[in-house]
């Protein structure tokens, strides 16, 4: 059984990779809750990558259905192509269109399926899928056809908790939250993406946001890839340390609400 | 030990069940934490909780039930008892006991316990050296016979911080819902605010087959598509919140309340009105109160359908005169003929589906200041406090059906 260990862009804490091995070993999806910016999307790349193998990406919409991952029929073409005689309609596999959990169960290797923001679709939409990821196949009566998974996806789940998912479908899964990052665990993710980056600068723009992110009251507050931007603007813009601490340069890319940045000039000013 | 971890966790309110507590044993049968008291923390916690809601009270109960313990040998020894006997698990209900022998059907407990024994057995190898137990230090305290409740202290892989000593740090008590009130969870629950609507309202994008074969036959043959309405959220909403006064403290609350609210733009309607300690002749579109956003409660009485769900947000605590007196009312320049109360039982009597929502903990009801008049208001409208679990209960309350 392959084991995964973390890639080199992407900084994970041993629990967290304790946790995907635990799930691939188990053969149940690994549900992965946390703040926006905590790497949620990014650990099934890493997983890919780590494990050599093939990510499908299904990015779930407010609009989407289970059904949309299984298959769709495409049943206005076939009408259509029967109206005006195109085609062989008699043969419904070609309507018959597989959507990415179909793709993942019919890849002929293994593969890694995220199924990204769950929880923005309808309520019922992780009950809809549960049978399906259980028993990884599906039925399409159209064509009286079982499509059953050559190899067991490893999936990974991600959610906001936007809305809560239900019970049946949460005793399935193997369930990680992602704490924010500690500075140090920040500090490595910053060099990651920034290599070339100044000790002093790296500290005191560390320093400065999680000050902040301690702001009472922050409607949105900054998560880790406005961190990242914002490091890259300051690298940019030549700004002298000892300005970061005083002044916040570049703020606006820190805080995207105008209330956020009053708040935060307030703060600014009582720290003087 | 071990069984008591399970019962432990249900005492502080993790909601664990026995598919779960299935899937421990599958994972420590495979060997992914036998050693490591750490790694037996974080594997548990990740196979037996479901929500970061529930961390807080994870760690209380690992701490109870483990505390003392550095190395989770002694829990191996007690699993390996377990999988002699799963159904002698004491203080199953039957539902439990019959779910865990469905759950056992699928799995293959022989396979299990010879997994199991493997692992035991490789412990003593590890011993030696072995290399395929990541994180073990030291020595393992395993025999063929699997008991060796003493212990030896296996190192915890220069990780400084044991996993009690992590359990004990209670990181995670910023999330409990019980206590913690955030905008979030207040949008999670109340997203259970929903009903489907009936099929014609809304755009028609849903192919409607056998009105296509219907409309197609009739129209000799050649393709006439027909189209059908989707099903959307109905549910309407009215909430009216109470401002100023002795509501200042919670101002804050409820401006999340409000922003949670307005942000799941899902309802099919949605109405905020505002009033000061108990609702009378006007309400007010404006937190503010001002006069020129009054609007006549009659009026939003006439103009709102009884299928709106009201829901008061408020302390209910007031002067019992301001409920209960006609000229009630503590603002100069406004007099009601009608007391407070009739008010209130108006909209209740309107209105299908109402809650009342109160802003103190429902445990200070009785002795708060203003008892004497949320005693009374809770004879008008079911009263919910408002903390997640309140809110999801007065969700439910709404949503019922006559």
């Amino acid at each position: 059984m392959p084991v995964y260990a973390g890639t080199r862009d992407y900084i994970a804490a041993p629990e967290l990779m304790q946790t995907v091995n635990v799930a691939v070993q188990l053969g149940r999806p690994l549900l992965i809750k946390g703040e926006p910016g905590t790497g949620k999307t990014m650990l099934a790349q890493s997983i890919a990558e780590g494990l050599g193998l093939r990510l499908i990406a299904w990015s779930v919409k407010s609009t989407t259905k289970a059904q949309d991952g299984l298959y769709v029929y495409d049943t206005v073409q076939r009408l259509y192509d029967g109206q005006f005689g195109e085609g062989d309609v008699g043969d419904i596999k070609r309507y018959i269109k597989l959507g990415k959990l179909g793709e993942a169960f019919t890849s002929a290797e293994r593969v890694v399926l995220l199924i990204d923001e769950i929880d923005k679709a309808d309520l019922e939409f992780p009950n809809d899928l549960l049978w399906e990821l259980d028993r990884m196949e599906f039925h399409i009566p159209e064509t009286r056809e079982t499509v059953v998974a050559v190899h067991r996806p490893i999936v990974l789940i991600t959610s906001n908790a936007e809305k809560e998912l239900p019970d049946a479908f949460l005793r399935r899964c193997v369930f990680h939250f992602i704490d924010f990052p500690d500075e140090a665990m920040m500090e490595r993710i910053v060099r990651v993406h920034v290599p070339d980056l100044e000790r002093r600068l790296l500290d005191l723009a560390v320093e400065a946001f999680y000050w902040v992110r301690s702001i009472p009251g922050l409607q949105k507050k900054p998560s880790t890839s406005e961190l990242i931007d914002w490091v890259q603007a300051l690298v940019g813009g030549g700004v002298d340390p000892q300005e970061v601490r005083r002044r916040l340069p570049f703020m606006g890319v820190l805080l995207k609400k105008d209330h956020d940045v009053e708040l935060a000039t307030a703060a600014l000013g009582r720290r003087r | 030990m071990f069984t008591r971890f399970f019962f432990l966790l249900r005492a502080y309110g993790v909601p664990v069940t026995v598919t779960e507590w299935l899937a421990l044993m599958r994972a420590l049968a495979f060997g992914l934490a036998l050693n490591d008291l750490q790694r037996f923390y974080s594997l548990a916690r990740s196979v037996l909780v479901k929500s970061e809601a529930y961390y807080d009270q994870y760690d209380q109960a690992f701490l109870a039930a483990f505390e003392g313990i550095e190395t989770p040998a002694v829990i191996a020894a007690e699993v390996w008892e377990w999988l002699q006997d799963p159904l002698g698990f004491p203080g199953l209900s039957d539902e439990e006991r019959r779910r865990l022998v469905e759950e056992l059907g699928e799995v293959d407990l022989d396979e299990l316990r010879r997994l199991f024994e493997e692992r035991l057995a490789e412990q003593t190898e590890a011993h030696h050296g072995g290399s395929r137990w990541i994180g073990v230090g030291g020595t393992s305290a395993f025999g063929h016979d699997g008991v060796h409740p003493g212990g030896i202290r296996v190192g915890g892989q220069g990780r400084s911080r044991t996993a009690v000593k992590v359990a004990a740090e209670r990181r995670y008590r910023g999330y409990r819902t019980d206590v913690e009130v955030g905008t979030r969870q207040f949008e999670l629950a109340l997203r259970r605010l929903r009903q489907l609507s009936s099929r014609n309202e809304g755009l028609a994008d849903e192919l409607d087959l056998d009105e296509t074969i219907e409309q197609t036959a009739e129209n000799a043959g050649r393709l006439s598509l027909a189209w059908r309405k989707s099903r959307r959220n109905a549910v309407k909403v009215l909430l009216l919140m109470d401002v100023g006064g002795s509501m200042d403290p919670y101002a804050r609350l409820c401006s999340s309340l409000f922003t949670a609210t307005n942000r799941s733009s899902h309802f099919k309607d949605l109405r905020f009105y505002y009033f000061h300690n108990c609702v009378y002749d006007w309400l007010y579109a404006d937190p503010g109160l001002a006069r020129r956003t009054a609007v006549a409660t009659n009026h939003v009485l006439h103009e709102l359908p009884s299928d709106y769900k009201l829901i008061m947000v408020g302390d209910a605590a007031m002067a019992t005169g301001e409920l209960l007196s006609r000229y009630g009312i503590i603002w100069w320049g406004e007099a009601n003929e009608e007391p407070g109360i009739e008010w209130l039982r108006r909209l209740r009597r309107h209105f299908d589906h109402s809650v009342w929502l109160n802003t103190i903990p429902a445990d200070e009801w009785d002795r708060a200041y203003g008892a004497a008049t949320i005693r009374i208001v809770r004879e008008v409208f079911p009263m919910f406090e408002l903390t997640v679990d309140g809110l999801t209960a007065a969700v439910r309350k709404l949503m019922v059906r006559y």
